[in-house]
């Protein structure tokens, strides 16, 4: 764990570049991380995916996968991967301020 | 106390063996216990994987749902419309009402191969094919028979699935079937998965892409198959991938039975059941239990944690009806045989919080964890006998209890997960 400076704002980071606090997260912050990701700018239909997956992992203590981001957040499948390109629950998740997605048993 | 009335939904492994189990606990002027399943077909699941190579016959697999029963357990063959939580009873398709005391969900789950686009289109059970079913499964011998050379493409959708190491032995056991057939060096075999390694837990992933390169199985990690082309023999993922195929072996999809979707508040998006990890009471209602592949439980969906689960459910329910607090004993734990080929087999025996070590089972004199050797292979061939004659009656198996067992099992030292 590493504390590092985005967005004027010092967060901790595990080695892979999430969150490891999530109340460390602000908007600004997400905006810069999606940059750093390859994400020039964050649209409403990122913002909704952020969103539900932040709001998610707060209530329920676990991120949602891939497939259920498919089938609630409103967003298809195919849609989160031209927004999230390569891996949306692991990006939407690292621009949310969420710890990754472990997704899987 | 009055007669109470249990309800189980789903007469298979975790359906039946409650039955049983309670069925001993309670006198008869004490509890009825009901059982509720669509048909009459009890299925010995860890016997599909041997279908495809011949190796078994669906009909040496399946014996009759109600002959597992023990008696004074209601069987009742029929569909399940849906679940009134506010009323505490059962709607069946005949229109029956049946009220309960207490519910128990053991439905497992429902393959769900006409979620992914194109999978269920042309080319179905003729060049895509799932051993999960009995049906696929007796397709998918008669199309490797006839299998004469080319891409052999293994692709598991997404998780959670039942028994996560199937899909894995399926491919091992391909390569041992093409060998012996002499075709080995005709065929491409290909296991694609969304996970990043072989399997979930790193120790075990580790080794078994380790034994997916000796037996020269190309491994493709991170693979959200999106959409299948059964005519044109091409699997495409989200991210723009193509696997070209002759032979595809999917495992699709999974969610829970119908009628969770169709009772209010039941189950999840997918149809699971949220249940409390160590006790196996639902979240839903106080009243109502689930254990087996119908909970959305952070372990395997297997029939050993069933088998695991049954103990300290039935304990439960008893501890319910006599207004007790409610044992949280349930740790995860699961195990597995992991069929490789050669008549050899590994062992894996994990939990919630240990992942699957090297050692022995259950102590240091043992079965070999999470290594080749003909005994696991043996044991895995046995397991059929116990499960119709201990496991579904609802007996202990001697010296194998519930909880994990530590004593035989070697630390790895800490490694990058």
């Amino acid at each position: 764990m590493t504390a590092t400076m985005i967005a004027d704002t010092s967060v901790d980071l595990d080695a892979e570049g999430f969150l490891t606090d999530p109340q460390q997260w602000n908007e600004q912050l997400a905006e810069a991380i999606a940059r750093e990701n390859g994400i020039p700018e964050l649209t409403e239909r990122h913002w909704l995916v952020v969103k539900f997956m932040r709001e998610r992992f707060l209530t329920t203590g676990t991120a949602p996968s891939i497939r259920s981001l498919g089938k609630e957040s409103g967003v298809p499948i195919k849609e989160l991967y031209q927004l999230f390109p390569k891996g949306p629950a692991k990006l939407a998740a690292k621009i949310g301020g969420i710890p990754k997605p472990r997704g899987c048993i | 106390m009055t007669r109470k009335r249990i309800v189980i939904l789903g007469g298979g492994t975790g359906g039946t063996m409650t039955a049983n189990r309670l069925r001993r606990r309670f006198d008869r002027d004490e509890a009825e216990i009901h059982v509720v399943d669509r048909d009459d077909t009890h299925v010995y699941q860890p016997g599909l994987l041997f279908v495809p190579f011949g190796l078994a016959q669906v009909g040496e697999i399946v014996r009759p749902r109600r002959r597992q029963l023990r008696d004074g357990v209601v069987f009742h063959e029929n569909e399940v419309e849906s679940v009134a939580l506010d009323k505490d009873e059962v709607l069946l398709d005949d229109g029956t009402a049946l009220p309960y005391d207490v519910l128990v969900v053991a439905t497992g789950v429902r393959l769900q191969p006409e979620e992914t686009e194109g999978m269920t289109g042309a080319g179905w059970n003729e060049r895509v094919f799932t051993f999960y079913s009995p049906e696929g499964a007796d397709r998918l011998q008669g199309a490797l028979e006839r299998f004469a050379g080319g891409r052999l493409v293994v692709n598991l959708v997404d998780m959670p699935i039942k028994c996560p190491v199937a899909p894995l032995e399926f491919a091992f056991l391909a390569d041992w079937y093409l060998r012996e057939r002499d075709i080995r060096d005709k065929v491409e075999l290909v296991y694609s998965t969304p996970l990043d390694g072989a399997f979930t837990k790193p120790i075990a992933s580790e080794r078994l892409a380790g034994l997916l390169a000796e037996k020269e199985v190309e491994l493709v990690t991170e693979f959200n198959a999106g959409e299948v082309d059964g005519v044109g023999g091409k699997l495409s993922s989200y991210d723009g991938r193509e696997l070209d195929f002759d032979l595809l072996v999917t495992i699709p999809l999974h969610g829970g039975a119908a009628y969770v979707e169709r009772s209010p508040g039941l189950g999840d998006a997918f149809g699971f059941v949220p249940t409390n990890k160590s006790t196996l009471q639902t979240s839903v209602k106080p009243n109502v239990f689930a254990l087996g592949d119908a909970t959305d439980l952070p372990t395997s969906k297997a029939g050993s944690v069933t088998h695991f689960e049954g103990e300290v459910l039935a304990e439960n329910i008893a501890r319910y009806l006599a207004g007790q607090e409610l044992d949280g004993g349930y740790d995860g734990h699961a195990n597995c045989f992991i069929e490789s080929g050669f008549h050899k087999a590994l062992l894996i025996d994990f939990n919630y919080d240990t992942e699957p070590l090297p050692g022995h089972f259950p102590t240091a004199v043992g079965l070999p964890l999470l290594r080749e050797s003909r005994l696991n292979h043996l044991g895995k061939l046995m397991f059929q006998w116990v499960y119709w004659h201990a496991l579904l009656p609802g007996r202990e198996i001697p010296g194998i209890g519930p909880a994990m067992p530590t004593a035989g099992k070697k630390p790895v030292p800490a490694h990058a997960s």
